[in-house]
């Protein structure tokens, strides 16, 4: 049972909580992620840890609503508890100074974008960050982000804030003019993708953070098989960061759609119940 | 009275089952377990033997004629109070052990009749204790030790168990939400209903072992933290967690499951409550299971109760290498599912979705026996066809679990990545940590997991007592 001592509406069904999880909190690094159980008919979700403070021993999580376990999470209050919290998993990333880093953020993916920064600035890193969303409404932690980067672009999809268009835009401008050592995108897959497209034929290195179907996070499953350079690989034990340019994106599109009727059917099941999230 | 005699002994008591064509719409157990009367019929055919063979087959060394005495003479409780001496988790031993291969194998009854039936008499002994309650023994005194088991599958409760007997204090951890291991997520309620598994874990924390849930220890703890935390043994039974995948074409196309995966959505999440239960699982009409273990077994039987229209057991070898439990086999054919034997698959084709759709395969005929002493499946050349299949289960096997080993520098590791212990013991290359079930052995039984826990449970009390003797020793020089 871990409590919730903390909760923050971000943006438009855009949602962040603070959780009582001291040994967690104490062994978090950036890039690593959790999985939690809401109660006893939930299933296992893994979210991105965005904060640890072993002090209070708490670790901030956040999330979209999107579907019946995000909306479930997002009608919790600040004493209510989270009956299963098990973490940190997956390999933290790779926090070095690579020279001039592009960060790239795309929707509640700046979220997990967010701890990866902060490491990589304090490593000595140039920092230039690219935060895309929808709209401006469901922009997240651009002020934390900008405190955090030599530069800063936004781009929203309506021209709501900052370039009307893509991250991918900004990012292909940049590559023009600067010299770029490392890129890390984190974001909607159909995003990354993008992302590896760009860089790929430039030669830039470029790291994603993948965020496929999960179960139970250690190995077991082997439902997270992603196809990397040809081969198979479990993005909780292997991941869940790896080389952009070897990922096959279509495929992880693929299985990411796997189960939205059901998806579909349990958020209509929840909202019978009356619960209708944002 | 002599021929009257012989036919008794001839047959065991047939296991009551549900009807078929009910079972196959329900989760609910398929054997149903010996009535008082029958476990005392089948009880009565035990031949009693001076030197009996069947306890060799035991990996626990249970005292097979001694309990089956008691239930001849209707003393189930003293039964029980016998199993339970060598083996703390008879209900689950009784319903998943190998026994044909173990206890029932060696019974002298088998040389010319059927052998006598251990192991639905085990169960009956343990089925019958929980209307009684099952009472523990006396405590013993603590011996002030502290023992961590890492993984609450079989290997750990037993050590668990075992350690906690001999007075030790006893912390298990395990990573997922539910405590059992294999037991809770693996094996269907159909067969393991979860109630049992319940019933034995409440045992042993009547013994006093604490249970800490949601901690992977690798990445919460390391083993170096657990000992600086004032554990003084550690026990690893993390088990062989990773599924096995068959490394052809298209093998990470939708609806292609692992074993592992398609189980823990049934078993342990309950996919066949959804959405009274969040988590779903995908079962097409046309189901193909990959394998021929119990796991296999477990598989279709799942997706026939899920709905499908047909299941396939697609296997390499034929029925006789099948590693499958007989009884498990049996089951399986009874319920209508179709065994393709001398199968292998060689590519999965999709749909423009994504989709698997079909599945080609290839013939294939036994060759030479190979290391594991069963003959070596040779393909035939040219025989290739292919198989119109929805869903897909592979159930090849299992390796072992890397968490641990990867944050643990000193643990020596063999080249198949499990845990190198000495066999008596279960000592590995650090001190005072021990290791057992499959994260030693590779994917194999619960009950020789079981045994390897109890092995390793007696080295730990060895290892602590010794450890306090010197202590104490010690003092004394310094004393003196």
């Amino acid at each position: 049972m871990n409590k919730i001592v903390k909760k923050e509406i971000l943006a438009q069904g855009i949602k962040l909580l603070e959780v009582e999880a001291p040994q967690i909190s104490k062994k978090t690094q950036p890039g690593q992620f959790l999985v939690l159980r809401i109660d006893e008919k939930g299933e296992r979700m893994p979210l991105t840890i965005f904060d640890a403070d072993f002090t209070k021993g708490t670790v901030k999580i956040i999330f979209q609503e999107v579907g019946k376990t995000t909306v479930q999470l997002g009608q919790l209050k600040v004493g209510d508890h989270i009956l299963n919290l098990m973490g940190p998993l997956g390999n933290p990333s790779n926090i070095k100074n690579y020279g001039h880093v592009i960060i790239i953020g795309g929707g509640v993916g700046i979220a997990l974008a967010y701890p990866i920064t902060k490491a990589l600035k304090r490593a000595g890193n140039k920092i230039t960050s690219i935060l895309g969303a929808r709209t401006e409404a469901l922009l997240i932690l651009e002020d934390k982000m900008r405190d955090l980067s030599d530069k800063l672009y936004v781009t929203t999809d309506d021209g709501s804030k900052g370039h009307h268009g893509f991250v991918t835009d900004i990012l292909k401008e940049l590559i023009e003019k600067e010299k770029i050592d490392l890129v890390h995108a984190v974001g909607p897959t159909v995003m990354m993708r993008a992302v590896a497209r760009v860089t790929k034929p430039n030669r830039i290195k470029t790291i994603v953070s993948l965020n496929p179907i999960m179960l139970d996070g250690t190995g077991m499953c082997g439902g997270c098989r992603v196809t990397i350079g040809g081969k198979t690989k479990f993005c909780c034990v292997d991941g869940p960061e790896f080389d952009a340019h070897l990922v096959d994106f279509n495929q992880l599109m693929t299985r990411l759609s796997m189960y939205l009727d059901e998806e579909k059917v349990a958020l209509q099941v929840l909202k019978k119940k009356g619960v209708n999230g944002v | 009275m002599v021929s009257n005699r012989g036919s008794r002994l001839k047959n065991s008591v047939p296991m009551p089952k549900q009807q078929i064509e009910n079972r196959v719409q329900n989760f609910s157990e398929v054997a149903k377990g010996y009535s008082i009367e029958q476990a005392i019929t089948e009880a009565e055919r035990c031949l009693q033997c001076p030197k009996p063979l069947c306890v060799k087959g035991c990996p626990v060394e249970v005292d097979i004629p001694a309990f089956i005495k008691c239930i001849v003479e209707g003393e189930f409780k003293t039964a029980i109070k016998i199993v339970k001496d060598k083996n703390s988790l008879p209900a689950i031993c009784g319903r998943v052990c190998p026994q044909e291969q173990q206890c029932q194998k060696f019974c002298v009854l088998g040389k010319k009749f059927e052998p006598i039936a251990i192991g639905r008499l085990e169960r009956f002994v343990a089925d019958f204790e929980p209307e009684t309650g099952s009472k523990i023994n006396e405590k013993p005194p603590s011996t002030g030790k502290k023992v961590a088991i890492i993984g609450s599958g079989p290997a750990g409760l037993t050590a668990a168990a075992d350690l906690a007997k001999r007075g030790h204090e006893v912390v298990l951890f395990e990573a997922l939400h539910k405590p059992g291991g294999v037991l809770m997520y693996g094996i269907p309620e159909f067969r393991m209903p979860k109630n049992v598994v319940r019933a034995e874990i409440d045992y042993i924390k009547k013994l006093g072992v604490t249970i800490e849930m949601d901690v992977v220890i690798g990445s919460m703890y390391t083993i170096d933290e657990l000992f600086k935390q004032g554990f003084d043994a550690v026990f690893i039974g993390t088990g062989a967690g990773l599924p096995r995948f068959l490394g052809i074409p298209g093998e990470n196309l939708c609806g292609i499951y692992s074993a592992n995966e398609f189980l823990i959505r049934v078993n342990l999440m309950r996919a066949y409550e959804f959405p009274k239960y969040d988590t779903p699982v995908k079962v097409g009409k046309k189901v193909a299971v990959i394998g021929g273990g119990n796991v296999a077994m477990d598989a279709a039987r799942s997706a026939l109760r899920l709905g499908a229209d047909e299941v396939y057991i697609v296997y390499r070898r034929s029925r006789n290498e099948a590693p499958a439990r007989q009884e498990e086999l049996e089951n399986t054919e009874e319920e209508g599912i179709i065994f393709k034997f001398l199968t292998n698959p060689v590519r999965f084709i999709g749909n423009d979705a994504g989709w698997v759709k079909e599945m080609e395969c290839l013939k294939m005929n036994l060759g030479k026996p190979d290391e594991s002493g069963r003959r070596r499946p040779v393909p035939i050349k040219n025989s290739e066809f292919i198989m119109k299949v929805s869903t897909v289960i592979v159930a090849i096997g299992q390796s072992p679990n890397p968490l641990i080993p990867q944050t643990t520098k000193a643990l020596k590791i063999t080249k198949y990545g499990t845990i190198e212990v000495n066999e008596e013991t279960g000592e590995t290359s650090i001190k005072g940590v021990y290791a057992g079930g499959d994260i030693v052995s590779g994917a194999a039984t619960v009950i020789s997991a079981m045994g390897a826990g109890k092995k390793a449970a007696r080295a730990i009390h060895k290892y602590l007592m010794n450890k306090e003797r010197n202590k104490k020793l010690e003092n004394a020089y310094a004393r003196s």
